[in-house]
């Protein structure tokens, strides 16, 4: 796919040479991650740099700004009805797919229900019950049986399909009916973006050039845009530095400075929205893999206070996360929740902890299995190490399984049944609002996961969960904010079901030669790349 | 003879089998091929459906039966990260992977002959003694170690290759692909090889320094020595051709292992080709890619062997005799 | 990479000269009192270093807790705080740490120690296990002949399919699998001695099945069978002592393979964990602070392993040169 015919390469190898003698003009942005770009289709992986790449080429109704603010982009606009049960949009006209096609109401239509079928990583974006209703080719309505203001605040990741190019392409869904067939739109792109893929081979190498067609006025620069996968920490750090890449993601925080004497590259870092937390089984009634027989010590809160206050936060900050980490009183980032400040953490007290211990029965401590990822966030497994060690001198004897993310999600996660009695997680809320903290982390579930599906341990309160439910209702920000802030001191100061850890910092490694835009997010906008 | 080629195909779609059925096992029975499909909220009717659209209810032998005929049309199914069909995907890795392979290979058998040949002749010589150690200690080293320290110094202190990937590739034919037309390419290639190709090195210029030395004693190179050839002729004419059959045997027969080992080599370099892919595949749980590309790792294997035997037979009279005889 | 350097013995020269030795040349014992090994061996330097070192190594890692001045597989008795310093005799150094910690504030001296202990036991165990399957089959093989022995020199064909590592990938897949819920730390030494054994047994398979064919013809074999003594006595007693020789030359050299494999292992992910680490477990982790200066972290479990793999393999290369009489 990427390859170009050998006679073409004949031919352009004899071009290069006029190319380059007339082309100041040719930029091509070479970035390398750590993971793949797996498909192009842009509804079957929630995961934030993907949902940042996608952006290349395809494009929500909104979008948000490099403050995360949201501003329209497919729909010029839009209006709430007092009741707050009907969003009505005013698409923007004379906008194309790169295929030619015209984008109407009747492709929101499709994409509203594409990303809510089988095979969707996104499902909730828009409400099950919610109905799309087209008024005219250019207007479309959005009718709720709720009031939902958080409606649109996870739609820059929401994108907009052709229906006909999906029609036919045999890509109306996510996953294609017959599992034995593979799917059109993992490989191929048809958005109304800034760039068009020019080819894509999963895990080798993505190429994407200009729209030359785009409805925005382009604030990149570029001309071609080259991505490559590259897992190893070290190989990516000496891609940056000997100059073949721009950009990577993430920097070893143990390499910062390296990049930054390098003089041909830079550490760009700032606050990721990120919280990394410990949780615990409170839902079974026996440990698995646990010396306590019989019951279940994490569901007294005096254990789970005990491991709180048994985690020296300042350490690992200073040593694992070499300063690059804000310790954690809450489950959401400051950023997001102007009352963040309100709460401290338990204080770090190993004492503390061990009469918490013996108070609730365990004067020697007891033997635990602590699941943990050694892929996914910064330091990940060290961190876990580390807890290990701190939890050692309470007297708790933790195993560490770590593994890579798949196996982890697979096991400790809602497919593999939550099969975990102690964890590590990161969160970032999708819709940078508590709500979705609470009802995903907090909320109640059964086994199946119905309901808070990401809380692995189940901790529930009915408190909360009656907390959340007027959160919903609750339009009066300053109201809204008051029930926010007593949910979480139910759930973490009173309960403590959670240890919350620390944001992680973001850290690009992005040579001198490029100007970009780092969003909180971690998503990297192609189209706000100029280089020099 | 033509019975012996005959029970050695058999014997080679035997142990096809056996590999297509660890495979298949591996496929049906480590993880549920269903859950690795579908995403959370898929009901229970929903993924019964899909399992019947696999055939997973049928008798397990009657799945086997329906795995080895599609793997023999080369259908290996989908990948369930990638969602393309597994077969497209080797094809696209395989080039990277053969030419990594076979350049590694080829710097091996050159370097690791002359070394070889090297420290037989000056047997007692500090130079020799200083390449066995040497040669030793590049073996003594795990390979993704080596691979860093060689791009740490060429790549970053040195800034004289690339950290990474294949280069620009150029497309013979269809669907093969190659880095060897290219400079960029080139220059791409040359760490990985080293770094992939310095076990077998070591092992070559064992290898041949052993069987110099052995032949170097037969009464045959005495003869030429007394027959008043000259050192260089007894040397490379007489010795080093003697020594060279078994060499090339060992690097044919060890090419299956040397692809299977391009894993770490390839990890630690970025290259794009199917070790990469299965080590990824191992890590997400995506078995058609393992089970396809185990398939395709004992089928390389058992061809070059099946090869190396027939040349073996057609070249050795003393085995032909043996093999009509048995 | 391979690591089946036991392929040599597929060499048509070498396979035709592997069983020589025992063709009526006098047992290893015998060998030893004519004191040619010895004299081969007080003959090479190199070979007299390889000892010294191999013996310090082996006496370290045996006296491991007696000589670590701290246990750092003891997550209790280490302190964060104390990460990432240098050697003692480096700015910034500290008394207690000879040289220096890890990311983690342990004593790199003691988790060196303790993970030579690690890697050396793999090893050894996984050696042993290869060796005993090897061994077993070879002379089952070797003896009964017929379709057993097809058989069997078919399975060593499929296994030669799979080297080390791919075997180490699927076990551990199959464990993970079979053990739900099993911790890392409880399965990967399991997982590793297992993989390591799977992968290098058909080397003694061959070896020995070779030897094994050669002497079940000769005549006092006929006569043991016909005095009716057992063949598994037969076979002990009086194939196997003649090919110890072989036996140990790969023994020697397949330790160094195996702590090697089980180095590469930990890269890919199979290895043994942080919290219990062998000397690869801490090379991969040492090598994510080779840009950033932190080069004790890496260099020390390093030069270790590269020391340990470089003496095993020249113990290995004397001990072939010395049983082979031809080269003498």
């Amino acid at each position: 796919m990427m390859v170009r015919p050998f006679r073409r390469f004949l031919a352009a190898a004899a071009m290069g040479l006029a190319l380059t003698a007339a082309g100041a003009e040719a930029k091509t942005f070479r970035f390398a991650f750590q993971g793949d770009y797996k498909s192009l289709d842009p509804y079957t992986l929630n995961e934030s740099f993907t949902n940042g790449l996608h952006k290349a080429v395809y494009e929500g109704l909104v979008r948000r700004g490099p403050k995360l603010e949201i501003e329209p982009a497919l729909a010029e606009r839009w209006e709430v009805s007092e009741d707050g049960l009907r969003w009505r949009f005013y698409l923007r006209r004379g906008v194309k797919f790169h295929g030619g096609e015209d984008f109407t109401a009747d492709d929101v239509i499709f994409s509203a229900q594409r990303v809510r079928t089988q095979g969707s990583n996104f499902l909730p974006i828009v409400p099950k019950d919610a109905k799309v209703v087209k008024v005219d080719d250019h207007t479309v309505d959005f009718l709720l049986t709720a009031p939902d203001a958080m409606l649109i605040a996870e739609w820059d990741n929401w994108p907009m399909m052709s229906k006909k190019w999906a029609e036919a392409n045999n890509a109306v869904a996510p996953t294609p009916q017959a599992a034995e067939t593979p799917s059109y739109a993992a490989l191929n792109e048809n958005g109304t973006g800034p760039f068009v893929v020019v080819s894509h081979q999963p895990g080798v190498k993505t190429v994407w050039r200009p729209n030359p067609n785009w409805w925005d006025s382009p604030r990149h620069n570029l001309t071609e845009v080259v991505f490559t996968p590259i897992g190893s920490d070290a190989t990516r750090v000496a891609a940056l530095l000997s100059g073949e890449v721009d950009w990577i993601d993430p920097v070893p925080l143990q390499d910062i400075q390296r990049v930054n004497a390098s003089g041909i590259a830079e550490v760009m870092q700032g606050p990721e929205l990120r919280t990394i937390f410990l949780g615990f089984d409170q839902n079974r009634d026996e440990l698995r893999g646990a010396s306590v027989k019989g019951r279940n010590p994490f569901k007294d809160a005096r254990v789970r206070k005990a491991f709180y206050q048994a985690v020296d936060i300042a350490a690992i900050r200073d040593k694992v996360m070499r300063g690059l980490a804000t310790p954690a009183a809450l489950m959401i980032s400051p950023l997001l929740f102007d009352r963040a400040g309100e709460f401290k953490r338990f204080p770090y007290d190993p004492e503390a902890a061990k009469k918490l211990l013996a108070e609730a029965g365990y004067p020697n401590g007891f033997e635990v299995v602590m699941d943990c990822p050694n892929d996914r966030y910064v330091n990940d497994e060290r961190i876990c190490q580390a807890v290990v060690g701190m939890l050692a001198r309470i007297g708790v004897k933790v195993s560490l399984n770590a593994q890579p993310k798949a196996k982890y999600f697979a096991k400790a996660g809602q497919t593999g049944g939550y099969d975990t009695s102690f964890y590590l997680l990161g969160w970032t809320p999708s819709t940078l609002d508590s709500l979705n903290v609470l009802t995903q982390i907090m909320g109640c579930r059964d086994e199946k996961g119905n309901g808070g599906l990401t809380n692995y341990g189940n901790y529930c309160n009915p408190k909360v969960e009656a907390l959340i439910g007027k959160i919903r209702a609750e339009t009066d920000k300053k109201k809204r904010d008051d029930l926010i802030a007593e949910a979480y001191r139910v759930a973490l100061v009173e309960d403590v079901g959670y240890i919350p850890l620390h944001q992680q910092a973001l850290v690009w490694g992005v040579a001198k030669t490029v100007k970009l835009v780092q969003r909180a997010d971690n998503q990297l906008i192609l189209s706000w790349i100029r280089k020099e | 003879m033509i019975a012996f080629i005959i029970r050695r195909l058999i014997q080679s779609i035997g142990v096809l089998l056996a590999v297509a059925l660890i495979a298949f096992t591996m496929f049906r029975f480590v993880g549920d091929p269903v859950n690795q499909m579908v995403g959370v909220e898929t009901s229970a009717a929903e993924r019964e459906q899909i399992r019947k659209s696999l055939g997973l209810d049928d008798p397990v032998v009657v799945q086997f039966g329906r795995y080895v005929a599609k793997a023999a049309s080369l259908d290996f199914g989908i990948s369930y990260q990638f969602r393309q069909p597994v077969t497209k995907l080797l094809a696209e890795r395989m080039p990277a992977t053969l030419e990594l392979a076979l350049v590694s290979s080829a710097f091996a058998l050159a370097v690791g002959i002359a070394m070889g040949v090297y420290t037989a002749l000056r047997r007692n010589g500090w130079l020799a003694q200083v390449f066995q150690a040497v040669s030793l200690v590049g073996v003594s080293l795990p390979t993704f170690l080596t691979g860093i320290l060689l791009i740490y110094v060429f790549s970053v202190l040195l800034g004289w290759l690339p950290s990474f990937g294949r280069g620009d590739v150029v497309a013979v034919g269809s669907w093969w692909t190659t880095g060897l037309l290219t400079w960029t390419g080139l220059r791409a290639l040359i760490l990985p090889a080293i770094t992939l190709g310095l076990f077998q090195m070591t092992l070559i210029m064992r290898l041949v320094r052993a069987e110099m030395l052995e032949v170097l004693r037969t009464d045959y190179i005495k003869f030429a020595r007394a027959r008043g050839l000259s050192q260089r002729a007894i040397h490379f004419g007489h010795a080093l051709k003697n020594t060279l059959v078994p060499v090339i045997t060992i690097a044919g027969l060890q090419l299956g292992s040397v692809i299977a080992f391009a894993i770490i080599t390839e990890t630690v370099f970025q290259w794009p080709g199917m070790g990469i892919l299965f080590l990824q595949a191992v890590q997400n749980v995506d078995i058609p890619i393992m089970a396809a590309y185990l398939l395709f790792i004992a089928f390389l294997f058992v061809v070059i062997n099946l090869v190396v035997d027939l040349l073996y037979a057609a070249v050795d009279p003393r085995l032909k005799s043996t093999v009509t005889a048995s | 990479m391979p690591f089946t350097t036991g392929e040599k013995a597929e060499s048509p020269a070498e396979a035709a000269s592997a069983p020589a030795p025992a063709e009526g040349a006098p047992g290893l014992v015998a060998r030893l009192k004519d004191n040619d090994l010895v004299a081969s061996f007080l003959a090479s330097k190199m070979t007299m270093v390889a000892a010294v070192v191999t013996v310090v190594l082996v006496a370290a890692a045996l006296f491991a807790p007696w000589i670590a001045p701290t246990d750092p597989f003891d997550p209790a008795k280490v302190d964060l705080l104390d990460s990432h310093l240098p050697p003692r005799w480096v700015e910034g150094g500290e008394a207690r740490f000879l040289l220096g910690t890890d990311d983690q504030g342990r004593d790199l001296f003691s988790a060196v120690l303790y993970g030579l202990r690690v890697s050396l036991l793999i090893g050894a165990l996984g050696v042993a296990f290869a060796a005993a399957i090897g061994i077993t089959l070879g002379l089952v093989a070797g003896y009964v002949g017929g379709r057993v022995d097809a058989v069997i020199m078919r399975i060593a064909d499929v296994q030669l399919t799979f080297p080390a590592i791919l075997i180490a990938l699927l076990v551990d897949g199959v464990v993970h699998a079979l053990l739900k819920g099993a911790s890392r730390e409880d399965t990967a030494f399991g997982v590793l001695v297992l993989s390591i054994g799977l992968s290098f047994w058909v080397q003694y398979a061959r070896t020995i099945r070779g030897s094994t064919l050669v002497e079940k013809n000769k005549d006092y074999i006929q006569a043991a069978r016909l005095v009716g003594l057992s063949p598994v006595l037969i076979m002990m007693r009086h194939v196997l002592p003649n090919v110890v020789g072989p036996v140990l030359v790969i023994l020697t050299i397949n330790l160094g393979l195996a702590v090697i494999t089980e180095a590469t292992l930990s890269f890919l992910g199979v290895g043994l964990p942080p919290t219990q680490p062998s000397l690869g477990t801490l090379i991969r982790i040492g090598q994510q602070f080779l840009f950033s200066g932190e080069w004790w972290i890496v260099a020390f479990p390093g030069v270790t392993l590269a020391g340990l793999v470089l003496a095993v393999n020249l113990l290995g290369d004397w001990l072939r040169d010395a049983l082979n009489p031809k080269l003498r």
